[in-house]
């Protein structure tokens, strides 16, 4: 390939700011969800703070280029592309284990190279612990991000047309979705990543493949209910064409769902992640795999619990964020638990 | 007849952006033993959230602020929970818009009346369900013993509000709050609803506060009438003079806008605008932004209750002037 | 209703089918009976070996029915499965059905009561929540399920293994004795995982549920007759919200049989969870598929048992 990895992920980070930008801009003209956007400011204010936080974090570990290093330090490939976040932490590793602000290894008691200066102490191979949690915070960005892109777009496609169309694509899709979610969850997942092989993108697409189906359900119940509408039948007896009538009154009656599917869906998916990666098929770098890496380090004498702490920390403060942020969200944008105000 | 209920300076609000909301702002009235009083406004006027205040069943978060709702010489403000939920049910029964969805789908109608028979009187479950059987004759209901063991979606939408005026008449309230009682139903079921309430108010003596927007059953049904505009009292009369001489321009805005009282061909007249939303009421008189009568006082100042006569009472500045005037001829 | 059930029944075989037809596709596109037969007899056989183990074992045949109509893999899956011919696990030749047997006690006795417990302690601490609904305590109750949801089942399991075993040292980590002296000590601890990784989710959908139907016009009318508000909430809310409830519970009795396939495989139960987990790992193709088998089955007709059970609770509900 003539095009290098840390272009395309440039590139594609670039584009999804610009997205970002572009869905805040067409969002900030609706007032009601401008009005959404501001009650859940008022709600949750430290949480998404937090979440911001973690995307700060993400995008600065996504932004890399070659060049530039120092040429005393000697732990990384003079040619690699590094990352923001890589340059904030060169040189800071060590020769093995120490203790958090330790100016000495933990078995040894040999100097280390920055004393006091791991937060978080370093892990076996002397990696520092808070780099690579901070590391952690875009593999799970991307596994929540990456998968949920699949999982809507394909929850929506069969959702809309089954609710919309009926018939024999309803069956098929009805049939489709039985099947899929007579298999337990777990084993279908498991035998999707063995099936596509390990890796980022086949960890995404299995949670994705394996659930899409909760929301097809749902979209395609509400299609139905939304068909039934006398607007829509309006339309129809108009002769609108039926693609024009499910983008622009079937699709918008939907958003506040794909917005709250998101975020719950979200933290669902970087839960199962750690799960795969204790189960040794998860995504390099995950939070997952430094616990699951961790867990025989609790077993040493004298014990080892940085690493441990530090990943389950982060991964813990994310989902309790970004759950909390999904909770507010359903209460502002789900008619259904707003109380009669009348 | 005796004051039964007194309903003096009721405030009810709900939290809003700007603080509290006064969806019922400074209400009162009377209601007297047997007698139908009809509480008559537009959807939004507040006047449902009056009834529910004086059952103390506002949905939260809003509240009763202000006043006092004496149920013979006490208030019932202050009353404590279980002294309330003797009330409810027991002196005042209240029956609500929409029989659909007003009874519990999954319990039969019978055991529901027979539920609110067991909270109120100490009686067995064969003697419930006897009394239940007799109210269901008494409202109408055909063959009453099957229709005992019935599911709500197995009756008709009148079918339904006869349980639900069962239920209310099970304990011999003295009170029943009919809150629209008629409006969801077919209008040939709507007649028999009426007839019904007439009957049973005739028979039994029970009063009746009847909220409701439409003229045409005030006209069927009630003694006397109080008018609610946004939140506030406009206008409080017996029937025969409001109907025929009413002061307020918003009550002369209804009663033009009723079909039947209009020539053949002539188009209504309508109430120019809308009712505006609570957080845009003006600080005057709330009808100001609508009325066509109004002049300097109006849309700054509210207007002092005044009446013309003994037993009418109204809340409008023209009215004020004219009744001001040493000779007095209200209208 | 009769016939309502028989039609359930066929579409539910029709899932089936394409779930065996699924796992079938999936597995093969990964393995090749030769793998299969390098993990059961391990790599440093001769060829002469693993030709003999696939004969043995059926795995000489091709895949499809278009290579060969009458010998072939896909026919032969579906005729043993639909027959309940489970056979031989491919990884160390006993009969499945003994397997499943034998794991089936240790896997109900952790299901059954993470299943029982769950609706004993969610219900109460829901309908508390709810009936404390816009208080503190609605606010709170709902915060430690968001809490306790937002931990990951891994790091229960460590720290409850970490905790007790070893700081504590009050039971063993993990391991089994189905002595039923012995049991509970080899059970609290999943359990108690278990509980904590689900209790967060379910506390929170029923109060929704709870809160939901705390909203319905009845309740109005239950209040303007005089109930007191603990009665309202277990007479006329819990009464309708069963029905949410059942699909829920319901839902929940396949994975009964299927075990947990995480909490068993990290405590040692030798369940049917830690079963599937085995067979994973091993490419045992017999054993996994016959438990997604039982997985897939348990769920089609656990759906049709709550379609029943809505008969009971909502009288609205006709089968036709």
């Amino acid at each position: 390939m003539d095009v290098e990895s840390y272009v395309v992920s440039n590139s594609v980070t670039l584009g999804l700011v610009l997205a970002c930008v572009w869905v805040a801009r067409v969002v900030g003209r609706e007032p009601i969800w401008r009005d959404a956007a501001r009650q859940l400011w008022s709600r949750r204010r430290l949480a998404i703070v937090v979440v911001a936080l973690y995307m700060t974090i993400g995008l600065v570990d996504s932004i890399a280029w070659k060049g530039g290093i120092p040429e005393d330090v000697v732990d990384v490939l003079p040619n690699a592309p590094l990352t923001l976040l890589d340059r904030a932490f060169l040189g800071t590793k060590e020769a093995s284990y120490s203790a958090p602000f330790a100016s000495v290894e933990f078995y040894g008691a040999e100097a280390l190279k920055r004393p006091g200066q791991h937060p978080f102490g370093t892990d076996i191979l002397g990696r520092d612990v808070l780099y690579l949690s901070l590391k952690g915070a875009r593999v799970a960005l991307l596994i929540g991000g990456l998968t949920s892109l699949i999982a809507i777009p394909l929850a929506l496609i069969f959702g809309v047309g089954a609710g919309y169309f009926g018939g024999r694509f309803d069956d098929f899709v009805f049939f489709l979705i039985s099947t899929l979610a007579s298999i337990p969850g777990l084993l279908l997942l498991i035998a999707l990543i063995m099936a596509m092989g390990r890796g980022t993108l086949s960890v995404c697409i299995a949670l994705g493949v394996t659930s899409w189906v909760g929301f097809c359900r749902l979209t395609r119940a509400e299609t139905l209910k939304l068909r039934e509408l006398d607007y829509v039948s309006a339309a129809r007896a108009l002769g609108v064409p039926e693609l024009r009538i499910v983008i622009r009154h079937i699709l918008p009656n939907l958003a506040h769902l794909i917005v709250i599917t998101f975020v719950l869906m979200f933290s669902g998916l970087v839960l199962s992640e750690a799960v795969l990666a204790w189960l040794g098929i998860g995504v390099d770098g995950s939070w997952g795999q430094m616990i699951d890496g961790a867990r025989d380090e609790l077993s040493r004498d004298p014990i080892i619990w940085w690493n441990l702490s530090a990943s389950g920390a982060a991964l813990f403060v994310l989902i309790l964020a970004v759950n909390s942020v999904g909770d507010a969200i359903r209460d502002v944008l789900d008619p259904r638990t707003l109380k009669d105000s009348s | 007849m005796s004051r039964l209920l007194e309903v003096r300076g009721l405030q009810t609000a709900f939290p809003s952006a700007t603080g509290e909301t006064r969806i019922v702002d400074d209400v009162s009235f009377n209601l007297d033993s047997g007698e139908v009083l009809a509480l008559v406004g537009e959807s939004g006027s507040g006047k449902s959230m009056t009834a529910l205040s004086i059952l103390r069943l506002v949905p939260k978060p809003g509240r009763v602020i202000a006043g006092e709702i004496k149920l013979e010489g006490r208030d019932l403000l202050d009353f404590s929970v279980s002294e309330m939920r003797r009330v409810r049910g027991g002196r005042i029964a209240m029956i609500f818009q929409e029989p659909m969805t007003c009874l519990n789908p999954v319990v039969a109608v019978g055991a529901q009346v027979m539920e609110a028979i067991g909270l109120h009187d100490q009686i067995g479950q064969v003697d419930a369900r006897a009394r239940t059987r007799e109210l269901f004759a008494e409202v109408g209901i055909p063959d009453p013993e099957a229709r005992l063991d019935a599911y709500p979606h197995e009756l008709s939408g009148g079918l339904k509000q006869r349980v639900m005026i069962a239920m209310a008449l099970s304990t011999r309230p003295e009170i029943l709050i009919a809150d629209e009682p008629t409006t969801a139903l077919d209008v040939t079921v709507q007649a028999q609803i009426l007839a019904l309430l007439s009957d049973l108010q005739r028979d039994r003596g029970t009063a009746i506060l009847l909220i409701t927007h439409d003229l045409g059953i005030v006209n069927e049904l009630a003694d006397r009438v109080a008018v609610m505009y946004a939140g506030r009292l406009v206008e409080v009369a017996p029937r025969q003079e409001l109907l025929s001489n009413p002061l307020h321009p918003y009550t002369r805005g209804l009663l033009r806008s009723i079909p039947a009282l209009s020539p053949p061909g002539v188009r209504l007249p309508e109430i120019p605008g809308v009712v505006p939303s609570p957080d845009h009421w003006p600080n005057g008189c709330r009808f100001s932004t609508r009325c066509g009568e109004r002049f300097e006082p109006c849309a700054e100042i509210f207007p002092e209750e005044t009446a013309p006569t003994s037993d009418r009472r109204v809340w409008c500045h023209a009215v004020d002037a004219s009744s001001r005037d040493p000779e007095g001829e209200a209208l | 209703m009769g016939a309502y059930i028989i039609r359930r029944l066929i579409y539910g075989v029709g899932v089936v089918i394409g779930v065996l037809f699924l796992l079938f596709i999936l597995f093969f596109t990964v393995t090749e009976p030769d793998d299969i037969a390098r993990r059961a007899l391990g790599d440093k056989v001769p060829p002469e070996v693993i030709e003999q183990w696939k004969v043995n074992h059926g795995y000489d045949r091709p895949l499809w029915p278009w290579q060969d109509w009458d010998e072939n893999l896909l026919f032969d899956h579906y005729r043993r499965m639909l027959t309940f011919d489970f056979g031989l696990s491919d990884a160390d030749d006993s009969p499945i059905i003994d397997r499943i047997r034998a794991g089936m006690g240790p896997s109900l006795s952790l299901t059954i009561p993470l299943l029982v417990l769950g609706i004993l302690i969610g219900i109460p601490l829901s309908l508390l929540v709810a009936f404390f609904r816009e208080t503190y305590i609605d606010r709170m109750g709902v915060f430690l399920c968001v809490l306790a949801m937002s931990v990951s089942i891994i790091l229960y399991i460590v720290g409850a293994q970490y905790l007790i075993g070893k700081v504590l040292r009050w039971y063993p980590i993990s391991g089994f004795n189905a002595d039923l002296l012995m049991l509970p000590r080899f059970l609290v601890l999943p359990i108690i995982v278990g509980l904590l990784s689900g209790i967060g989710g379910d506390v929170r959908f029923y109060r929704t549920v709870f809160l939901e139907e705390s909203s319905r016009d009845f309740v109005r009318t239950a209040r303007a007759k005089g109930a007191s508000e603990p009665r309202i909430m277990t007479h006329h809310v819990l009464r309708n919200a069963l029905i949410p409830i059942l699909t829920r519970v319901v839902l929940a009795i396949p994975f009964l049989f299927t075990g947990a396939l995480l909490l068993e495989a990290f405590f040692g139960i030798p369940g049917l969870g830690s079963m599937t987990f085995d067979a994973i790992q091993a490419n045992d193709f017999a054993t996994l598929r016959t438990m997604v088998f039982i997985g897939a089955l348990s769920f089609v007709l656990g759906q049709i048992a709550t379609d029943i059970s809505y008969g009971f609770v909502d009288p609205r509900v006709r089968f036709e």
